[in-house]
């Protein structure tokens, strides 16, 4: 089990190592940030004496080793725009981002899950093809599109639900509080629609190759309930695959948040990266990258370990 | 009264294709404590008919027409929740393949609990978890505390088919359905499971039907026997009758197939062609185009005729 | 007409969803093709557009109105469309080439390729698709060819995989061990055997990717970051629209919306259907 966690640790370095050089290098090649920080009258030696402080007047080779070196020290450099550290600036917002990655996964599993079953059960039933179709829409729509639409009835035209800004935020969540979840619903909503469909239609067709497996109906002949052979017998074996999915979809949802945050300017990560692509604030790119690449990792373990514990087929 | 008697069953699959009549008329019966062979090639609808008894025929399939009663009760007329009362304790089933009929994520012990646990009230987790381990014994599995813990990826195939013949006789019941028990398992230990399962099911006073390709195995276990082909039984009798005078001339061609040991220079025989399919049947007898004695007179399905006791569907049998 | 005569073609055509989504695909493949014959503004034209006509609700002369430009929001949708679906199938196209050349390679020769193709694609996967398709574009600009490349470069990933998978279980099979030892080349076996025995799939996959390339091209253009509202695909209408949203001229980014959800669900209703004949498990 050690051998086996130092072994994805190991791994898991060296990819983020590949990440941060890749970055790193396709930052410096897209071009000077200096011409965006400075005001359009500054002189020449304003430039070279700009460029001097941000450290990026030297060669590609010597900008890398620093930039490991304060790696070294738990440092991913100073943001160009900020002229905070890097991973301060990220960390600040990520609160927010997860926020509403967590919530719309939560959500998405607790609807989704229950409607695939359902959906599975009679496929041929009017309600199975309602449900079927209404995920269909639920992966066909764009998350903007979504958010777009649901701005568009609840604030334009109702004018119930505020379509900007996090609310009150009350110990690192808005979930708390009245005015914050009036600001999270939409945001939420728009995130978990596409994941809500994507689960649904994996537990349903999960569900329908286990409920054919020669055990299920061993289990029938047996004098197990109906309920029982569907909701124990079937779902605990079609429910572990599922984990892998949810895992993957949840970096997903992270990575969406990137369109949800910009449609309700919710001040996440999303909207950071996006402002410090355009600002080519490398610093906060790449520290932002690392850290969702770090999520990624953290996620996998996790499944693999949540396997070992619900899949008795899988030892470490 | 017989303790099973199967009328006229007829199960149908409604397929885009075309309706497959997997069972076309079936009749037959089983005393208390008898074991009855069913005999067939795949595709005749030997499974089926087992699949019947316990109401565990799946959409696009049907019980269309048919009685089954079984201890004064006609399952078909059954409820959902009467049959599964039934299921498991009354009349339990055995399936084919040991490496898919156990859940692979729940524990032996679990799944064999369940079949007590859900037809016998206020028995005790405990004094269930006993009954099992004690079961377990009596099938032969060796270490059988130990293996009440155990998932079923951790035993062989053999074990897994003891588990689960086990599991079938957990709530003593009056009938066993055993579906191709030992086709899956190496041939050193088909034997040993069928010598279990003839020795238990005397000892636990159940009637067994067994369900099987090979007429070798059918000759040496069974009281009576049925021979399915296409859909139908062609011929229904004692073993002694069927095996050493066989009248239809499937079930010939069937006992002709045997390996003898005494006659070695004779090739096996084999029955000319294969089973039509079901969805493309013959006019008339469905084995006239593999019948060495066939003629016009064939074209129409052949009458049931009783003769001795025994029951046969062929025209050339006088 | 033996096409309509596989069996299965006759079972597609028996999904009437499915049938459905297929005519408005076609017919939505129509418009596209010719946007002129379909439409009575060239939204390309900037001598066609009048700033007098600006933000006209839908009436009798602009169907369903204008943008801030005075542009025809049902003729930009005719061509915008024709943008997204050209983007949609060239970068689908693209990458199935790129990505199963690569995975059949790496499947078949195995070794250092193998490793080096496969490393890439997990360093790939461990990142969204969105965030990697996201950098390159605001690092390399907006138009429609830099982002049809910036979906290729996301998507080979998924068909280099599965072509490595098909081919590791396929090369074990008895036809090309026939093949080796009937002495044809490496290349002859994937392309003259393997190749033709994994198609179906390859289909399947690519039609519901074509799906997945218009939405990534549409999110993009929103983001400002894909194809310029110069030459708008329904995504950049959208987007110009959604700007305007909260001043009440819905129309400008409602109607380009419902267009790109009608293309995504009939494209999705047809891979469905096909998925669900191609997985025989799943029927009943």
């Amino acid at each position: 089990m050690l051998k086996y966690i130092l072994n994805r640790l190991f791994h898991s370095v060296i990819v983020m190592f590949v990440i941060s050089f890749i970055v790193f290098f396709i930052m410096f090649k897209a071009g000077d940030p200096v011409q965006l920080l400075l005001p359009p009258d500054a002189t020449q030696q304003d430039v070279i004496e700009m460029r001097h402080a941000l450290g990026i007047d030297q060669s590609f080779i010597k900008q890398y080793e620093a930039f490991l070196k304060n790696v070294a020290k738990g440092n991913l450099g100073n943001s160009f725009v900020y002229g905070q550290p890097a991973l301060d600036v990220v960390f600040e917002r990520l609160p927010a981002t997860l926020e509403l990655s967590v919530l719309a996964m939560i959500f998405s599993i607790i609807f989704g899950v229950p409607l695939g079953i359902i959906a599975s059960i009679k496929p041929k039933a009017w309600y199975s093809k309602a449900i079927m179709f209404l995920s269909l829409s639920g992966i066909s729509v764009p998350v903007f599109w979504t958010g777009m639409v649901l701005v568009l009835i609840f604030s334009v035209l109702l004018g119930w639900l505020p379509s900007s800004g996090r609310g009150e935020v009350y110990l690192f969540t808005s979930a708390f509080t009245w005015d914050g979840i009036k600001h999270l619903i939409m945001p939420v909503l728009t995130l978990s629609f596409f994941q809500l469909a994507l689960i649904l239609r994996l537990t349903r067709t999960g569900m329908m190759e286990v409920m054919m497996q020669d055990y299920i109906k061993l289990a029938t002949a047996k004098g197990v309930p109906r309920r029982v052979v569907v909701y124990y017998h079937a779902l605990k074996n079609s429910l572990i695959p599922l984990i892998t999915v949810i895992g993957i979809q949840f970096g997903q949802l992270v990575a969406f948040t990137i369109v949800t945050e910009t449609i309700f300017a919710w001040p996440g990560t999303g909207k950071l990266i996006i402002d410090s692509i355009q600002n080519l604030d490398r610093p906060i790119v790449v520290a932002y990258l690392l850290v969702i690449s770090f999520i990624f990792v953290a996620i996998n373990f996790i499944v693999d370990i949540l396997y070992t514990f619900v899949d008795p087929r899988v030892r470490v | 009264m017989a303790l099973l008697e199967v009328k006229n069953l007829k199960t149908h699959f409604f397929t885009r294709n075309g309706v497959v009549k997997s069972v076309d008329g079936s009749s037959f019966s089983i005393e208390k404590g008898e074991i009855l062979g069913i005999v067939g090639e795949s595709g005749a609808g030997k499974s089926i008919t087992g699949f019947s008894i316990l109401g565990l025929i799946d959409s696009p399939g049907r019980i269309v027409e048919g009685e089954i009663n079984f201890d004064g009760k006609d399952l078909i007329k059954l409820s959902e929740n009467e049959l599964q009362k039934i299921r498991g304790d009354e009349i339990s089933m055995i399936f084919q393949d040991p490496q898919t009929s156990l859940n692979p994520v729940i524990t032996i012990g679990e799944q064999m609990m369940e079949a007590i646990l859900y037809h016998k009230k206020g028995v005790s987790k405990k004094a269930a978890y006993e009954a099992c381990v004690e079961i377990l014994k009596t099938v032969g599995l060796p270490a059988a505390r130990k293996r009440m813990k155990s998932y079923p990826h951790q035993l062989s195939g053999g074990m897994k088919q003891r588990v689960v013949i086990a599991m079938a006789l957990l709530n003593n019941p009056k009938l066993l359905i055993a579906d191709e028990p030992t086709t899956a398992l190496d041939v050193t230990i088909q034997a040993q499971i069928l010598y279990l399962m003839k020795k238990l099911s005397q000892e636990f006073h159940s009637a067994l039907i067994l369900i099987t390709h090979d007429i070798a195995v059918v000759s040496q276990l069974c009281d009576k026997i049925a021979v399915m082909y296409a859909g139908r039984i062609v011929e229904y009798g004692s073993k002694e009758d069927i095996i050493f005078n066989p009248l239809h001339p499937y079930t010939k061609g069937l006992i002709e197939c045997l390996p003898k040991l005494n006659d070695e220079k004779k090739r096996l025989y084999q029955i000319p062609g294969i089973m039509p399919s079901l969805l493309g049947l013959p006019q008339g007898c469905y084995f006239k185009n593999r019948c060495e004695f066939s003629d016009d007179e064939c074209d129409t399905y052949p009458l049931q005729q009783e003769i001795n006791g025994r029951i046969v569907f062929c025209h050339k049998v006088k | 007409m033996k096409f309509f005569k596989n069996e299965l073609v006759v079972e597609f055509f028996e999904d009437k969803l499915a049938v459905g989504g297929l005519i408005i695909f076609i017919f939505l493949c129509i418009l596209a093709l010719f946007p002129s014959l379909f439409s009575y503004q060239n939204p390309y034209d900037l001598t066609q557009l009048f700033l007098e006509n600006s933000f006209q609700p839908p009436n009798h002369t602009f169907w369903l109105g204008t943008d801030e430009q005075g542009r025809d929001i049902y003729s930009a949708m005719v061509y915008g469309l024709r943008i997204s679906l050209y983007v949609g199938l060239a970068s689908t196209v693209l990458s199935v080439v790129i990505g199963y050349t690569l995975g059949l390679i790496s499947g078949y020769y195995g070794g250092w390729v193998d490793t080096i193709i496969m490393r890439i694609a997990d360093i790939q996967l461990s990142f969204p698709a969105i965030l990697i398709a996201l950098i390159i574009m605001a690092l390399w600009g907006e138009g429609i060819g830099k982002i049809v490349i910036a979906i290729t470069i996301v998507n080979w990933v998924y068909y280099a995989r599965t072509a490595r998978g098909v081919v590791l279980s396929e090369k074990e099979k008895d036809y090309s061990q026939s093949a080796k030892a009937l002495g044809m080349s490496n290349l002859g076996i994937i392309f003259g055997e393997i190749l033709p025995n994994t198609t179906a799939p390859i289909i399947v996959i690519a039609t519901v990717r074509i799906a997945n390339a218009i939405i990534l091209e549409a999110t993009l253009s929103f983001l400002g970051l894909g194809v310029p509202i110069t030459e708008p695909s329904l995504g950049s209408l959208i987007a110009n629209g959604y700007q305007v949203l909260f001043s009440g001229y819905w129309w400008a980014s409602v109607f380009p919306g419902v267009l790109l959800m009608v293309l995504i669900i009939s494209i999705n209703l047809i891979g469905d259907r096909m998925r669900d004949i191609m997985n025989p498990r799943l029927k009943r």
